[in-house]
């Protein structure tokens, strides 16, 4: 037996392909698009989330029974709010370079849809432990797709990975660009991210039919 | 049973006890970690300035500051004078540094005159640089950065920082590729005027050959940032023209 019975792994397994937050939930589009021009930020983002939706998704959880129907949406707002701005404030005190990194997705976090999405959806019903892992999964999910858009925005648009030129140097014309290749700028647009993310939905529903909706 | 969460008199109390929780956790948790991070924010304007100057740990094609134990022992090796200039008077003020070059800006709006310019003199073998810093607005939000010459106007080094500009594209203003283009572009022209550094589209020199040009090459997906820049730098640096006038005919 594993650390995790098959119908808890599943909420790990399940948003990172057939029930993916982005590719079929279509949630938290607009920071997917926003931040993915670098693969670093795709990461740093991903994480973020994971973070913030692992402990808001229990901490609803923990809560669930004594929300008020009527405000549930604006106690879900305040909760992740209050825990975004707790932790960018310990950052700033205790970890000042990781949290310049991390400033920007501040308000992309609060905002992110994915996260509201899964308390309503999911920990508003569920146990601390069943939610946690959701969190993870959903968070996971989007992540992978920020970190495949993020890696061919950053491959095609400036030429580099992480920093790292890998395709040889645009202006000393070395490596790919002294036989005539040259960076699309256009993929460190926004557009373009979403592009990718619909090649990413095509190649998903083409491989797996089931996931097409009328 | 009536479900006792659907009352109206309970939905409010609630709201109530959780405005005061959460207000009281945010409350407490800003004051009491608000003396840490003003000191992280002392150290890191004395290593932007240090940074503008040549003082850092750059490795390869990252920008690193030096590092923050060493930050004030070397601001107070490398940075010989502080100055404030206001209304063409200097004098030395060694809390320049603190500053708040935001503040100053807006308050000058009503009244030029009360505007208050830090310059920060430093030596590093042997060679003498003025820091100057600047502050302008990005796509999104605030933009800023320090800028050294030497007495001719002609940058020796640039820092840019900025707070929520686009990753990937406006917050490529703090790498070392933007930053470094600066370095050896004049503000001056052939005549004498102050002309700034305009970061430029297309510009035919995208290896930045030509120092005199005033213009650096713009980053790909950020012309209101870069746009930013230029403003700053043209607002903010002409205003202590008449200060290395001076230092020339003295």
């Amino acid at each position: 037996m594993g650390l995790l019975s098959k119908k808890d792994a599943k909420l790990i397994t399940d948003p990172l392909a057939d029930n993916n937050p982005i590719t079929i939930q279509v949630l938290g589009i607009c920071s997917a698009l926003a931040i993915t021009a670098q693969l670093k930020a795709s990461i740093v983002m991903a994480l973020s989330v994971m973070a913030v939706l692992a402990i808001g998704n229990v901490v609803i959880s923990l809560m669930r029974n004594i929300i008020p129907s009527k405000i549930r949406i604006i106690v879900q707002l305040v909760v992740v709010a209050a825990l975004v701005i707790v932790v960018d404030q310990i950052l700033k005190a205790f970890s000042y370079e990781l949290s310049k990194t991390l400033s920007v997705f501040v308000g992309l976090i609060i905002t992110n849809c994915i996260i509201m999405g899964r308390f309503e959806a999911f920990a508003l019903a569920n146990g601390p432990w069943r939610s946690f892992l959701d969190g993870i999964g959903n968070a996971a999910g989007y992540g992978l797709i920020l970190v495949i858009v993020g890696f061919f925005r950053e491959l095609l648009g400036s030429g580099t990975l992480l920093g790292f030129p890998v395709l040889g140097d645009p202006i000393e014309k070395t490596g790919l660009y002294s036989i005539g290749y040259e960076n699309n700028g256009f993929m460190l647009l926004s557009p373009m991210a979403l592009i990718v993310v619909g090649i990413i939905i095509w190649v998903q529903r083409s491989r797996n039919k089931e996931l097409i909706e009328d | 049973m009536e479900n006792r969460t659907d009352k109206n008199s309970y939905t409010i109390l609630f709201a109530i006890g959780m405005v005061l929780v959460v207000g009281a956790l945010l409350a407490f948790t800003a004051s009491s970690l608000k003396p840490k991070i003003t000191e992280n924010q002392r150290i890191e304007k004395q290593q932007n300035i240090l940074y503008a100057m040549g003082v850092n740990d750059n490795e390869g094609t990252s920008a690193n500051f030096i590092s923050t134990q060493n930050a004030a022992e070397a601001f107070s090796k490398y940075i010989t004078k502080q100055l404030v200039i206001q209304n063409g008077n200097v004098k030395e003020d060694n809390e320049a540094y603190l500053i708040d070059v935001k503040k100053e800006k807006s308050a000058s709006n009503s009244d030029p005159s009360k505007r208050r310019l830090p310059l920060f003199v430093g030596v590093k073998d042997g060679k003498t640089f003025y820091v100057a810093p600047i502050y302008g607005k990005g796509l999104w939000d605030a933009i800023w950065g320090y800028v050294s010459v030497d007495e001719n106007m002609v940058v020796q080094g640039a820092y840019f920082d900025h707070k929520g500009e686009t990753p990937g594209l406006g917050a490529n203003i703090k790498e070392r590729y933007f930053m470094d283009d600066f370095i050896g572009e004049h503000l001056i022209d052939e005549n004498g005027n102050f002309k700034g550094i305009t970061v430029a589209k297309g510009n035919a020199d995208p290896k930045n050959e030509d120092k005199t040009d005033n213009e650096v090459d713009a980053l790909a997906g950020a012309t209101i940032t870069g746009d930013g820049v230029t403003a700053m730098i043209k607002s903010d640096l002409k205003l202590y023209k008449p200060y290395f006038d001076n230092l020339k005919t003295n």
